[in-house]
């Protein structure tokens, strides 16, 4: 791949970014209602002193222009609602736990994912082959938050093997990681064996055969670089389902993640965290997209980017 | 003398049209033909909600909560002794409204988007499908968020916010589809018959081009139900008074422990009607672009 394409790619974010910012800027100032307009009572002097506390007395484009400015610097800004802490302190202390479950979720999908749709392309309409795949079908249609609670209802209510919710221990990981990544083992299960059945029949493991390889050597050696392409251009879309996704996981596990603090902070107009979580998104998603665009040129040598 | 005979037949044989072999194959698919006659079904049922609907979907009974299933109430009742199945007939109705009218608008701005970009061709083309894969980039359901936050959770922007999420994808079908008609030879041929322009896109670019279209719509119809549930789920789509499956399954979580239906009845009627949606469209897109990329 063209270095300069990377190049490119990146040179291109900074215009992207730049209108996101400003759309959700402009977009969270014009609506009606504020930060502090839920709060009672508050007498004249302190809500001036507020105001004046977080610029919100200055015109709005110089506003703007200062946030733009403190962006430049890495500086988010400090939360409207939580006293004392600024945006990057939240992000610095959210952001990890959200990774660490989307790290699980992406684990899960792929172990799971490309075994089960292994088994059924080397057995192909078999048991192995029909059982797996209409789990499947089950997992792409139901969405993360009937699964979750399902998994609740069933694993710690019923059973009591594993706990309800929180994120202190192994055992709270398990959960909300394997609802978040079930849906996309299961596409990723279909694209898989699709991948496989289709590099299957190609003439080079037909060589590969004759020469007496067997069928195990074949498929790690020959048939896995192929036949998981399908997988990999999945990944970047995938990445942002788990990122997405992460926002309804953690409501329902009770996780103290990104996801929490976003729609937390959009409901009680917390400017600074909406503006700063949202562009981290942003920026996670597009990151993940070019990333995966480079993991497929790796792993394909016929796909070029001009 | 053979070939006088083969043109014959042809002239005397009613030919199959496009849609007629694709309705046949439609017909053939047996998941494609229970997820259209399920899906029949419920609009029948959503339409005739309130008559069939035994009870106010509004209506509670504070002395009679979390109710298990009987005989007046089929699908037991919710927190405040509302009817469930009532509720979930009508909260069906908002789900599949909103679905179909989302996906319509972003059918509409697609199709526009992408007829345009592919007939003019050239660096507007090129320029206009750079702006789509910029935007298909960025996570929009974010934007959706903070724009349902802050301007009302107002059912009509609900849709068209969820409508402009999912053009993208469309806009780049019927350009393909555009470019590869544009120059073929029956185009050509209408062209040196001296057919209008007009004439043209509507009688032989349009009906082309419209089969991947309808499929499209059929698949982004799901998506669209479950990002209106998504957001219900968190507290930001359709607001108290009025319920979508979304709504009753956060409801239904919120009581799970003690009445599993609560949870159970919405949650399957949505995966139900995701799942015939989505048979339908793979049925749909199988019949009507037998060439069609699977995955």
């Amino acid at each position: 791949m063209g270095f300069r394409y990377l190049l490119r790619r990146l040179a291109l974010m900074v215009p992207v970014f730049f209108l996101v910012v400003t759309v959700i800027f402009f977009m969270i100032r014009f609506a009606p209602g504020g930060p502090f307009s839920s709060d009672r009572n508050v007498s004249p002097e302190i809500m001036r002193n507020l105001e004046a506390k977080y610029h919100m007395d200055e015109p709005l484009m110089q506003q703007y222009f200062r946030y733009l400015n403190d962006l430049i610097h890495l500086d988010l800004g400090p939360s409207f609602k939580h006293a004392n802490r600024t945006v990057n302190e939240i992000i610095g202390e959210a952001l990890p736990v959200s990774m660490e479950l989307g790290f699980y979720s992406l684990v899960w999908a792929l172990v799971i994912g490309i075994s089960a749709g292994m088994f059924a392309a080397l057995k192909p309409n078999t048991l192995f082959d029909y059982i797996p795949m209409s789990i499947s079908i089950l997992g792409i249609c139901l969405p993360t938050f009937v699964i979750g609670p399902a998994m609740i209802l069933v694993f710690s209510l019923w059973l009591g093997w594993l706990p309800v919710a929180g994120w202190d221990s192994w055992q709270d990981r398990i959960l909300p990681s394997l609802t978040l990544g079930f849906a996309y083992a299961a596409y990723i299960s279909r694209l898989t064996r699709g991948g496989f059945m289709e590099i299957r029949s190609q003439d080079f493991i037909r060589t590969a055969r004759a020469k007496g390889l067997s069928e195990g050597k074949i498929l790690v050696k020959h048939a896995l670089r192929g036949g998981i392409l399908p997988v990999v251009s999945y990944l970047g879309p995938a990445l942002a389902g788990i990122i997405t996704g992460a926002l309804v996981t953690e409501s329902i596990f009770a996780i103290p993640g990104l996801g929490r603090f976003f729609v937390e902070s959009a409901t009680n107009r917390d400017y600074t965290v909406v503006m700063g979580t949202s562009l981290l998104y942003f920026t996670l998603i597009f990151v993940c997209n070019l990333l995966v665009d480079i993991l497929y040129v790796v792993l394909d040598p016929r796909v070029k980017y001009e | 003398m053979s070939n006088s005979a083969t043109i014959e037949i042809e002239e005397n044989e009613v030919g199959t049209s496009l849609w007629k072999d694709a309705f046949y194959r439609l017909k053939k698919n047996r998941f494609a033909r229970y997820g259209a006659y399920f899906l029949l079904f419920e609009c029948v049922v959503f339409l005739l909600a309130p008559v069939i609907a035994p009870y106010g979907f509004e209506v509670q009974n504070l002395e009679n909560t979390l109710a298990p299933p009987s005989f007046p109430h089929w699908f037991g009742t919710d927190s405040l002794g509302r009817d469930l199945f009532t509720r979930v007939l009508y909260g069906g109705r908002i789900s599949m409204a909103v679905g179909v009218l989302a996906s319509l608008v972003s059918v509409i701005v697609g199709v526009v988007y992408g007829a345009i970009s592919g007939f003019i061709g050239g660096r507007t083309d090129n320029a206009m499908m750079r702006i789509v894969d910029i935007l298909y980039a960025l996570p929009f359901i974010f934007l959706v968020i903070i724009l349902m936050v802050y301007f009302g959770r107002n059912i009509f922007l609900l849709f068209i916010a969820l409508g402009l999420t999912q053009w993208l994808t469309m806009a780049r079908i019927v350009r393909g589809q555009v470019i590869s008609l544009k120059h073929k030879e029956f185009i050509e041929a209408a062209h040196s018959m001296g057919i209008s322009e007009t004439s043209i896109i509507l009688k032989h670019l349009i009906p082309n081009s419209i089969g991947p279209v309808i499929v499209y719509l059929t698949l982004t119809v799901p998506s669209v139900i479950l990002e209106e549930a998504f957001l219900s789920f968190l507290g930001l789509g359709v607001q108290a008074p009025m319920a979508s499956w979304g709504t009753l399954i956060s409801d239904g979580v919120s009581v799970m422990e003690i009445a599993p239906g609560v949870l159970f009845f919405p949650a399957v009627s949505l995966a139900l009607s995701l799942f015939s949606l989505n048979f339908l469209g793979d049925g749909l897109r199988d019949a009507l672009d037998p060439k069609g990329a699977r995955d």
